[in-house]
């Protein structure tokens, strides 16, 4: 049976191109758009993205209850963190004045500190993160595979989790050490966009759609 | 291994088709915007910019039809521009497929229209353009209507302004420079690096590959914008990125 991937709206950003990236790598699959318990629970696979501010997206994760459902979901099927979705699975973030997140994994998330160097030596780092950096992946995972160490994927954000985080999968160099990818159980989260990261980020992709969870 | 700095081609589109003036003077047919944009996908490039320089709504619905085609199918970053004016303009183009919308006029009648789009929308998707024009030796003012109407507003204190709104990037075009193919006015760049830390293009006057290395050496630019010397074959992305590698600047291998 054609496999059913469920992209989570809860009215967070634009969800057109990660949408079409999974219609791109999974011509055969079912992809649907859906804030639908029964849907995110009959999914073989789930898509968690979000663009914007954390203080909002949580609002709106707790006001339709997805918070407890995300929580569910991990339990059940490999799901897929995009963005501000790495940001809202772990405790705390200090956007919005500080706002608590969803404590699936530990950590916070802070905001870039201005002024500092690049790389060593180097101009300052300008915020937003936006662009194309490189990510080292940190432990062997499936969504890794075929793709090198050093890979370029797009990214645009203003807030990090710290490379010294317990779930670690990827990291990356913007001024200090960031989190580009955490990874836990069923739950694989990136901060960076695959679905604009052209060929990587394609074969990230369908790494996830290939993967069968932990 | 830094941010790579980034090649963006920039497609003009009129009437459902990619156009360049040149000196503002002979609009040449520069193809099909959903092949170019494909062209330049495959080339490497790093992320697109179409900027709709038609009057007419019936073209502007034409664009939006552009942009859904090559979302469907070009899986890098997409800037639409040209005619921007409203939260309604601005979730248009997002639906169709556009990941940021580059607003210009609409931001200088009315500046609490950016903060409003990003509060809505988010920073990542808000591009301010700035079309600026050199007044005196060190500065220059910002002009709308494709360079033609003066605002009095010094283009650093409006671009601090619109960092301060909530904009995510800034799209830096000199109109002394826009179409002449001299290079770009890299003084202005380098005011702009000086006074705001978001991420700025520049763009305005490329007429080679050292053109581009230039912005970024000199001009302290995040990414630089181009047209006429991709849309012409005169070179491509991969050209650009080797020259770029050469002289030392990050690039990405997106070929």
């Amino acid at each position: 049976m054609a496999q059913h991937i469920a992209i989570l709206d809860y009215g967070m950003g634009n969800l057109h191109s990660i949408a079409k990236a999974f219609e791109h790598v999974a011509p055969e699959a079912h992809v649907q758009i859906t804030d639908r318990a029964e849907e995110l629970h009959a999914a073989d696979r789930v898509v968690f993205p979000g663009q914007g501010a954390i203080g909002q997206c949580m609002q709106r994760l707790r006001t339709q209850g997805l918070d407890r459902l995300l929580g569910e979901l991990i339990a059940q099927k490999p799901v897929l963190g995009v963005c501000l979705g790495l940001q809202a699975v772990v405790a705390h973030s200090e956007e919005n004045g500080g706002t608590d997140c969803l404590g699936l994994l530990p950590g916070t998330v802070t905001r870039f500190p201005a002024g500092l160097p690049e790389t060593p030596g180097g101009r300052a780092i300008r915020i937003p993160h936006m662009g194309w950096n490189t990510v080292r992946p940190t432990q062997d995972h499936p969504v890794w595979a075929g793709l090198a160490a050093g890979e370029r994927f797009y990214f645009v954000h203003s807030y990090h989790v710290a490379a010294a985080h317990p779930a670690i999968a990827g990291q990356t160099h913007y001024g200090v050490e960031i989190a580009s990818a955490l990874a836990s159980g069923n739950l694989f989260a990136v901060q960076f966009h695959p679905e604009k990261s052209q060929h990587a980020g394609l074969r990230l992709l369908r790494n996830f759609v290939a993967w069968q969870g932990a | 291994m830094a941010l790579a700095r980034r090649i963006i081609p920039c497609l003009d589109v009129d009437g459902g088709r990619v156009v360049k003036g040149v000196r503002f003077l002979d609009i040449r047919d520069a193809g099909d915007p959903v092949e170019v944009a494909r062209r330049y996908d495959a080339q490497g490039a790093d992320e697109l910019c179409f900027l709709d320089i038609t009057a007419s709504s019936d073209d502007r619905r034409t664009l939006v039809h552009v942009v859904e085609q090559v979302a469907a199918e070009v899986f890098i970053p997409l800037t639409v521009g040209g005619g921007v004016r409203s939260c309604e303009d601005i979730r248009r183009l997002l639906n169709a497929g556009a990941d940021k919308v580059s607003i210009n006029t609409a931001a200088v009648r009315d500046p609490d229209f950016v903060a409003e789009a990003a509060e809505r929308f988010g920073s990542q998707c808000i591009v301010v353009a700035i079309d600026a024009k050199r007044v005196e030796p060190q500065r220059w003012e910002i002009f709308t209507h494709g360079g033609r109407r003066p605002t009095g507003l010094d283009a650093i204190d409006w671009a601090r302004r619109m960092a301060a709104a909530g904009a995510g990037e800034l799209l830096v075009t000199s109109m002394d420079r826009d179409g002449t193919r001299t290079g770009f006015d890299n003084a202005l760049n380098r005011a702009i690096a000086d006074a705001v830390d978001l991420p700025f293009i520049a763009s305005g006057g490329v007429g080679g590959l050292a053109d581009l290395a230039a912005g970024i050496l000199e001009g302290n630019a995040d990414a630089v914008l181009a047209a006429s010397i991709f849309h012409f074959g005169e070179h491509t992305v991969g050209e650009a990125k080797a020259h770029l590698r050469a002289a030392g600047i990050p690039v990405r291998d997106g070929a």
